[in-house]
């Protein structure tokens, strides 16, 4: 995939660097609001759209905004965004917008929105960076929604509101408390860790960086890769 | 003339003592409590006691296999942590939730922490507080199952003698004192506790610093708020509160846990003062009635700064600087 591409940003946000499993970032929401699989799905969308488009108007504004102030710029850009999400939600999906309560208005100071703006959308392409938004914020979502799912299965029985497990089961209510967050994070990130760190082992996700050469760790004078990223079957 | 030359490197005195052996001894001392157990509460408290020993070792093996760790299942500590969670259990509870918390105590609070020795508060206490907040309505239904041997005194209301000294009625101190009440398997019968603490003391397994400070400044606390609030001396009240609940069960088995004690001696004593601190706090001014467990398990989480903060001075590098 090439680097910066549509496609691949999405991949990056989604998988390889999934915000709430692999950065670990945004976790006051992550641990929060996922009482339920809706509230996660909901929380991550928020997220999501809020996300992209502060990315892409910061990707527009880069030239613009002098480093001095880029932080304030950005944070008046992203709060500006949560303020009309937050409208909208409190007009057409009140629901959502009660339960989320008090998180919605924290988007604003969200690691993950701040932690693009700085690391990727002041200085890249508008629609890489709008792409990058999306994929993260997918991630974000996919996350949110994985923990609420395993939650709200484990805590009350049900799956986005309808009940799966049969009526004899007891509901582990720890699962739907704070403590219930904090194990089910544990263990996806675990999870997810066996797959990304068996893939590395296994060859298959190595990224050669600049300085592999043809010959092999031969003739190389960098050391720091301690002869581990230059792939000898290729 | 080989043994002769049989060289060696030091150490050359070894202690004979093994995790085996340990475990084994706190196996035996709890025996009296968990007998009275099921004398007191029927044959259902011995079937909680089998199938939570049986769910902690299964769950230890079943990790340990699948994860091709060496399989600990042999030295005892989780025979211990599955005998504690048991005699933890109310009597009439379902089998199927103590061995749900038998594979958290394992699983969650000993393996993932890195076995034994790694975990961060005592598993079996973890198990049970994870089973207090999940089922709460089942581990505080005290009610005594049929079939028991009938020598519980109060079993109309099920209420734990703790749980009615704190609603102000009076309480039974003999009974409190023999174990025929309301309350867990293990932790109604003082003497059958203490009889295993003595053996446990005896054998050298633990020493009384720990339990004393904690149950001596817990003590000490329950007497001052008594003359805080008026009510004045009360040794019926002092009694009730040594004598019920798990205080005594978690002063001996549970807070001289080796793994989540402090090594230093002044952090043991410091340990038992924030116990009994803790104790007090969950037990006068909490919503329930006990409070054993979670103030042994946040105890359990602060001892890593106790050893800090307590740490012996190399000799000669203390003092002032000249």
């Amino acid at each position: 995939m090439k680097a910066n591409s549509p496609v691949e940003r999405l991949y990056n946000g989604i998988y390889k660097e999934n915000p709430t499993f692999v950065l670990m970032l945004g976790m006051c929401p992550t641990l929060a609001v996922t009482t339920s699989a809706v509230n996660g799905l909901g929380m991550g969308l928020t997220t999501a759209a809020i996300l992209a488009m502060s990315n892409m108007i910061i990707a527009l504004l880069r030239k613009v905004i002098p480093d001095k102030v880029r932080v304030p710029a950005y944070i008046v850009i992203i709060a500006s965004f949560v303020t009309i999400v937050q409208f909208l939600l409190e007009g057409f999906i009140p629901s959502l917008y009660d339960s989320l309560g008090l998180y919605i208005p924290l988007i604003v100071v969200n690691c993950i929105i701040l932690g693009r703006a700085e690391a990727y959308a002041n200085k890249n392409t508008v629609v890489a960076s709008l792409f990058d938004g999306i994929g993260m914020g997918l991630g974000f979502t996919v996350g949110l929604t994985c923990i609420g799912i395993i939650r709200e299965l484990l805590g009350a029985g049900q799956i986005f509101g309808f009940q799966v497990m049969p009526a004899a089961y007891e509901p582990i209510t720890i699962f739907v408390l704070a403590p219930g967050a904090f194990f089910v994070l544990a263990f996806l990130v675990a999870l997810m860790n066996k797959f990304q760190i068996g893939a590395a082992r296994r060859g298959t996700d190595k990224e050669k960086v600049g300085g592999c050469s043809k010959d092999g760790c031969a003739n190389c004078t960098n050391h720091t890769c301690g002869g581990k990223i230059f792939d000898i079957t290729e | 003339m080989s043994e002769m030359l049989h060289v060696s490197s030091s150490p050359h005195i070894r202690s004979k003592v093994t995790t085996q052996s340990l475990m084994f001894m706190v196996v035996i001392a709890l025996l009296p409590a968990s007998c009275f157990g099921i004398y007191n509460f029927g044959l259902h408290a011995l079937l909680i006691i089998a199938v939570t020993i049986a769910s902690c070792l299964v769950t230890e093996f079943v990790y340990e296999y699948f994860m091709h760790k060496t399989i600990t299942i042999s030295d005892g500590s989780a025979v211990v942590t599955g005998l504690l969670l048991a005699l933890n259990m109310p009597p009439s509870i379902p089998w199927w939730i103590p061995v749900l918390g038998g594979v958290f105590a394992i699983l969650i609070v000993k393996q993932l922490f890195g076995g034994i020795g790694q975990n961060i508060m005592n598993p079996a206490l973890a198990g049970r507080c994870f089973l207090l907040i999940s089922f709460t309505g089942h581990m505080t239904n005290f009610a005594v199952p049929a079939g028991a041997f009938g020598h519980v005194v109060d079993t109309v209301s099920g209420a734990t003698p703790l749980a009615a000294v704190k609603a102000g009625e009076a309480v039974n101190l003999t009974s409190m004192f023999f174990g025929n009440t309301a309350g867990t398997i293990g932790e109604t019968s003082v003497v059958a506790i203490l009889a295993g603490a003595i053996l446990l003391v005896g054998f050298e397994v633990i020493d009384l610093r720990v339990p004393l400070t904690y149950i001596g400044s817990f003590a000490i606390l329950v007497v001052i708020y008594g003359l805080a609030v008026g009510k004045g001396f009360d040794m019926n009240f002092l009694a009730a509160q040594l004598c019920g609940g798990g205080l005594m069960l978690g002063a001996f088995f549970m807070a001289t846990d080796y793994v989540t004690t402090p090594i230093t001696k002044t952090g043991q004593l410091a340990y038992g003062v924030i116990l009994g601190l803790l104790t007090w706090l969950f037990r006068m001014f909490g919503n329930s009635a006990e409070g054993v467990s979670y103030a042994i398990i946040f105890s359990n989480l602060l001892v890593p700064l106790i050893e800090r903060v307590m740490r012996p001075v190399a000799f000669g590098k203390g003092g002032k600087k000249a």
